[in-house]
């Protein structure tokens, strides 16, 4: 209402006007954009912004000021004790994590084996590689050495076939949580897709075991399940037969992230409108083609920030396995503190621990923002 | 396989013997949607290339009667002969009627995340198995016809209203139907998009499409309809050729309709 009564005049009115239809369009005025405007508006408002934005910049420089000294300036990198650290500076004693690196990395994995662990995450990154990006050249041959990885790197790990076997209790460090949080993911996309349409089918049978399923993994905790992988599966299975407890846990860990996976899908199902099956049906497509072509490629779409969500979840639960007695990066760390020559170093030891973690957490975020717009088509 | 056509073969030739050329029969139809009976006691026949709206106000059943001949409805009682096959629970039937009708939806229903070139080939490529490059070529025949071959690269989101409804009736086409429904193709587009969607509709009838339209285009019914049907509470109410509907509207309520319809 206001904008009739104080701009209408102006145009009108004014000698210079422009005749009606033939307003160029203008430029706004340099007073509401430019980051000086900007800076006017959102920072130094009134009194209490100014007196905030003061004390926020105060708070952020004193805090990055002592991370970087505590973490660079002030740290030791080199020495074999703590000792050694705290004679050169009074900041970070890194040289305790540079000691035990390899322990961090490998856990127990034989020393002269560790290459295979090298090979097998140089190829891990050639296999996921085409997965991520599609406009990767000769993409169909790299995605059939893809599904061949798992093969490949259990062979590379577990060893047999001319390589030396090595058991998998002596996996552990980051190649452990590696392991697990890969396999877990690899494998709980496809079955969280299978069990969210299983729980739409019209099949009473299969509507009834997806739910079950869904809602049994949901209400149990991850650690109860673990319990279960260590302690009780061994029941099940015919006595005599060693049923390997890492594989027991991916199982676990892989059916956990399912059950999430297929909620998390199933919301997606459910923001497609109902005439895009419509039209699928109408065309003549069978049930999994207007699935495949049609409605997963939607569904999914919509549900890579839940999905992307679970996944960093799952890869972060990896370090609960340290309750049924195995050592991953963070079982790593923790006993490392217990060596009487490094005592008292935990803070070093946790924020490389979290370290690792938001780096991998971070990437995996900012790839999926990368392809949700990668895959926004203006609708 | 080719039990179902053996048996499609038989089916059509009782039904030729009945109407000579009868593409669509619907016999004693009724439908509800739970305790709502939404058709009741439909009998319907039409022949090759015969073009005809369907009108009525809304909730007549005029959109579910369109949407039963090709399965999007399941029907409960009397008999749907599409193309000499009838319509049951086989989903062999279905199947083959789908690939004969064709059908454009209100809100167009495109595939967002494919372009309309991509829009157009899945069908051919997917139900009819032809080639690729084969189905590139036929798509892009259609969408000259429909006049946007400059719009095939674009995802269906970039374009406006009548160019996806456009669209959608090139996708259908593709299928190379011998009928095609049309279930509201103007009522979601702008005032000024709905001709450029009804001309290309006007020049699908004049090749001589088997077109069953369901419409308030009142304009189009005159000029392309060999037939009129009135709608009301799930009942054919009055059907004749458009002159003789609009000039001589016989039943209570086909007058009242078009009195409410034409007078504004």
């Amino acid at each position: 209402m206001t904008l009739g009564e104080t701009e209408a005049p102006l145009t009108v009115t004014e000698d210079g006007g422009y005749l009606p239809g033939t307003h160029p369009d203008l430029p706004p005025p340099s007073s509401v954009h430019g980051p000086i405007h900007w800076a006017r508006v959102n920072l130094f408002g009134s009194i209490a912004d100014t007196a905030l934005t003061l004390l926020a910049v105060y708070f952020l420089y004193s805090a990055i000021t002592f991370l970087v000294g505590w973490m660079f300036v002030d740290a030791a990198f080199t020495g074999e004790s703590r000792k050694d650290c705290r004679a050169v500076a009074d900041g970070a004693c890194w040289a305790f994590i540079g000691n035990r690196f390899s322990l961090f990395i490998y856990g127990f994995y034989p020393e002269p084996e560790r290459w295979r662990v090298d090979l097998t995450f140089v190829l891990l990154i050639l296999a996921i590689a085409p997965i991520l990006f599609d406009r990767m050249p000769q993409r169909g041959k790299a995605l059939i050495y893809s599904c061949l990885y798992p093969f490949i790197a259990a062979w590379l790990l577990v060893g047999g076939f001319g390589l030396e076997e090595v058991s998998t209790d002596q996996f552990g460090g980051l190649m452990l949580n590696i392991v697990i949080g890969v396999t877990g993911i690899a494998f709980s996309l496809p079955i969280g897709i299978v069990l969210a349409l299983g729980r739409q089918s019209d099949l009473p049978i299969v509507r009834i075991l997806c739910v079950s399923f869904i809602e049994i993994i949901r209400g149990v905790p991850l650690i109860t399940l673990l319990f279960v992988a260590a302690v009780m599966l061994s029941y099940f299975v015919p006595p005599g037969t060693n049923f390997d407890l890492l594989v027991r846990m991916l199982i676990m860990v892989t059916l956990f992230a399912s059950g999430y996976m297929a909620e998390v899908i199933r919301g997606g199902l459910q923001a497609i409108p109902n005439g895009q099956y419509e039209a699928a049906d109408a065309m003549g497509l069978k049930y999994w083609q207007s699935m495949r072509l049609i409605v997963l490629p939607q569904a999914l779409k919509i549900s890579i920030p839940g999905i992307v969500n679970t996944f960093i979840a799952l890869y972060k639960d990896t370090t609960l396995v340290i309750v049924i007695g195995r050592l991953d990066i963070l079982g790593i760390g923790n006993s490392s503190l217990a060596d009487t020559k490094w005592q008292g170093l935990s803070t070093e030891v946790y924020v490389f621990v979290a370290l690792f973690f938001f780096v991998n957490c971070f990437c995996m975020s900012r790839y999926s923002l990368w392809l949700e717009k990668k895959l926004h088509t203006g609708h | 396989m080719a039990d179902t056509e053996s048996l499609a073969e038989t089916t059509a030739q009782i039904e030729s013997s009945k109407g000579e050329d009868d593409i669509i029969q619907i016999v004693a139809m009724h439908k509800w949607f739970g305790e709502f009976h939404v058709l009741k006691d439909i009998n319907l026949s039409i022949k090759v290339q015969e073009r005809i709206v369907v009108c009525g106000p809304s909730g007549s059943g005029k959109s579910t009667l369109i949407r039963c001949i090709n399965r999007l409805e399941e029907h409960q009682k009397g008999q749907i002969i599409v193309n000499g096959i009838e319509l049951t629970n086989d989903l062999k039937n279905i199947d083959l009627i789908r690939r004969e009708v064709g059908i454009v939806f209100q809100h167009f229903n495109l595939f967002p995340h494919l372009t309309v070139l991509e829009n157009l080939t899945l069908g051919p490529i997917w139900v009819r198995n032809t080639p690729k490059k084969e189905a590139e070529e036929l798509a892009m025949k259609y969408l000259e016809r429909v006049k946007i071959p400059e719009q095939a690269l674009k995802f269906p989101g970039q374009l406006s209203g009548g160019q996806q409804q456009r669209v959608a009736i090139a996708r259908s086409l593709c299928m190379n139907p011998k009928i095609m429904l049309f279930d509201e193709p103007t009522s979601a587009l702008d005032p000024e998009m709905i001709k450029e969607v009804l001309d290309v509709m006007v020049e699908l009838a004049d090749t001589g499409m088997t077109m069953i339209v369901v419409s308030h285009e009142m304009g189009f019914a005159k000029t392309v309809a060999d037939r009129v049907i009135f709608m009301d509470a799930g009942e054919i109410i009055e059907q004749n050729e458009p002159h003789e509907f609009f000039d001589n509207p016989r039943h209570d309520r086909t007058k009242m309709f078009l009195s409410q319809i034409l007078h504004h």
